[in-house]
């Protein structure tokens, strides 16, 4: 018999939701059955912690006296450029926004020591950090110059705001070229040398619900320690993508955009970022809980890494080209277990995201359920699936005619 | 047998002397060594594996410092920030020696001073700068 979202939130006030995370429901529900599981969980809790991209915040740190306008002028964090474009006292900090100092790939490969991912860390952490500005004075807002000491508690508003986090699977990253390349997947050794993923697989949010069926706009969600919720699916959302049987995505897919309120946040799980030769970011912890509402939702959650496969792409040549194709599909469990086999190679493993962290996620929101302190939501809307049509497009560059 | 991992910081006039020559030879030591390098004023430095007998590597690590060689184990000057590691895991793929290992069921990284050779090949994968060599 089908659960709502409603029984369970009373399940959990009452202190007696049963719940797993998506590591333990595999064997429970093996063991127990599907349609015994299924009646008796009522939550699967889910996790991932992993560089994200495409992450930020933003800020209302308070007029001040006499006021400034920082729109249109330039504002820093600890030197680190942030958006003013919105209004007075308004920023918006972009997790891989760096000192404008930064040598960057000069002398490569860059070290990309401090970026936004850094400052938001440390904002977190409660320190204080430097806030510089120039402005260039209006009647209303005379101040031309700006600098001061600032910290989270002084901010009216400081909410993390990412448009892209939570990549429902991504590629392995190899190196078929000669010499060692610095990239977003790590330091690609020659040769294929090693190899790079980026997925917490059985633990992560979008493949325990890999057709977006309980997570929607509105979702409650764990988010960098604190308690964020589902904006809507994120930039570059791409449900329709060539599938496993079990509906899992084999490359790239869905994303979601995720919002919380910063001061609620941990350092613990936003954490800045250093990619060397390719920049800086943020790692985000997120978290998500899957209400068991039927048979068919339990089955999604019952995902194994060795059910999960990913492509290994070129990223010497055919990611930087955007020559399609790939060297072949591994699984999760081949990932984690240290070395995969690529076109008759045996390459050694590493991963970018953090599967003792993802575990550590989920049981947290599985602890937090189950001392009834944090309640399930019903989405406003679902994300767009694979009935959405959605196609995912490259830039088509069009020439500027000069006149 | 013993085995010992040290770093000799070598002063500039010791630089023309064959010091590890006679460390093999009059001692009868093995030394692998590891990493090592002369500074613009010429001091030199070098990683040294040393291994024999333990009266023989006593009386070679005492020959080091009448020589004025200043010795120091290796472990001291490597630093993994457990604090600041994630275990992501991208350091286990690069580490030659497994001092950066992995537990495959928990998925947790440790590090194993006692193994680590401070190839420096850690530091640039590490997104958190959780690895640190102080030379």
């Amino acid at each position: 018999m089908a659960k709502t979202i409603e029984e369970i939130n009373e399940r959990i006030k009452k202190g007696k939701a049963v719940v797993f995370t998506a590591e333990e429901i595999i064997d429970y529900a093996a063991e127990k059955g599907i349609k015994k599981a299924a009646q008796e969980v009522d939550v699967v809790t889910t996790g991932t912690f992993g560089p994200m991209c495409s992450s930020g915040a933003y800020f209302n740190v308070g007029h001040t006296k006499p006021r400034i306008k920082l729109g249109g002028g330039r504002t820093y964090l600890n030197d680190v450029p942030v958006y003013t474009g919105l209004a007075a006292v308004d920023l918006f900090l972009g997790a891989t926004a760096m000192p404008d100092d930064d040598p960057r790939n000069k002398i490569f490969p860059g070290r990309f020591a401090y970026g936004g991912g850094h400052v938001i860390e440390e904002l977190v952490a409660g320190k204080d950090v430097r806030l510089t500005a120039t402005a260039y004075g209006t009647d209303c807002y005379p101040r031309k110059t700006l600098e001061t000491y600032i910290s989270l508690k002084d901010m009216n508003e400081a909410v993390l705001f990412n448009i892209r986090n939570a990549y429902q699977n991504y590629n392995v990253a190899v190196n078929l070229s000669d010499k060692v390349i610095y990239t977003y997947m790590g330091v690609l050794q020659p040769k294929m040398g090693n190899a790079n993923y980026c997925s917490a697989g059985q633990l992560s949010p979008l493949l325990n619900d890999p057709y977006y069926k309980t997570i929607g706009i509105g979702t409650r969600i764990f988010l960098g320690g604190g308690i964020g919720y589902v904006v809507g699916s994120g930039t570059q959302h791409n449900p329709n993508v060539k599938r496993t049987e079990g509906g899992v995505p084999k490359m790239g897919a869905g994303t979601l955009s995720v919002k919380g309120d910063l001061k609620m946040m941990s350092p613990k799980w936003l954490r800045g970022t250093s990619l060397t030769g390719y920049g800086a970011t943020l790692t985000v912890g997120i978290g998500i809980p899957i209400p068991i509402l039927d048979e068919e939702i339990l089955r999604y959650t019952m995902v194994r890494d060795e059910e999960i496969y990913a492509q290994v792409v070129d990223y010497s040549e055919a990611y930087p080209q955007c020559i399609p194709g790939s060297l072949g599909e591994v699984n999760y469990r081949e990932l984690r277990s240290g070395k995969i086999s690529v076109q008759g190679k045996e390459v050694p493993t590493a991963g970018l995201s953090s599967y003792f962290k993802a575990r550590e996620i989920a049981e947290i929101l599985k602890e937090w359920i189950e001392a009834g302190k944090f309640f399930l939501t019903n989405p406003v809307e679902p994300i767009p699936s694979v009935d959405s049509g959605i196609v995912f497009k490259s830039l088509k560059e069009r020439p500027i005619k000069k006149r | 047998m013993q085995k010992k991992r040290v770093v000799l910081n070598y002063p500039s006039h010791l630089t023309d002397q064959p010091v590890i020559s006679r460390l093999i030879k009059n001692y009868d030591l093995e030394i692998n060594i590891l990493r090592g390098w002369i500074t613009p004023r010429e001091q030199g430095r070098l990683v040294l594996e040393i291994t024999g007998k333990r009266p023989a590597l006593e009386a070679g690590m005492n020959y080091l410092k009448e020589m004025g060689v200043e010795t120091q184990p290796l472990a001291q000057d490597v630093r993994w920030h457990e604090d600041r590691c994630t275990h992501c895991s991208a350091c286990i793929s690069i580490c030659p020696t497994k001092a950066l290992d992995i537990d495959r069921k928990r998925m947790e990284v440790s590090f194993h001073k006692d193994r680590c050779i401070a190839c420096e090949g850690c530091i640039p994968v590490c997104p958190y700068q959780a690895m640190e060599i102080l030379f």
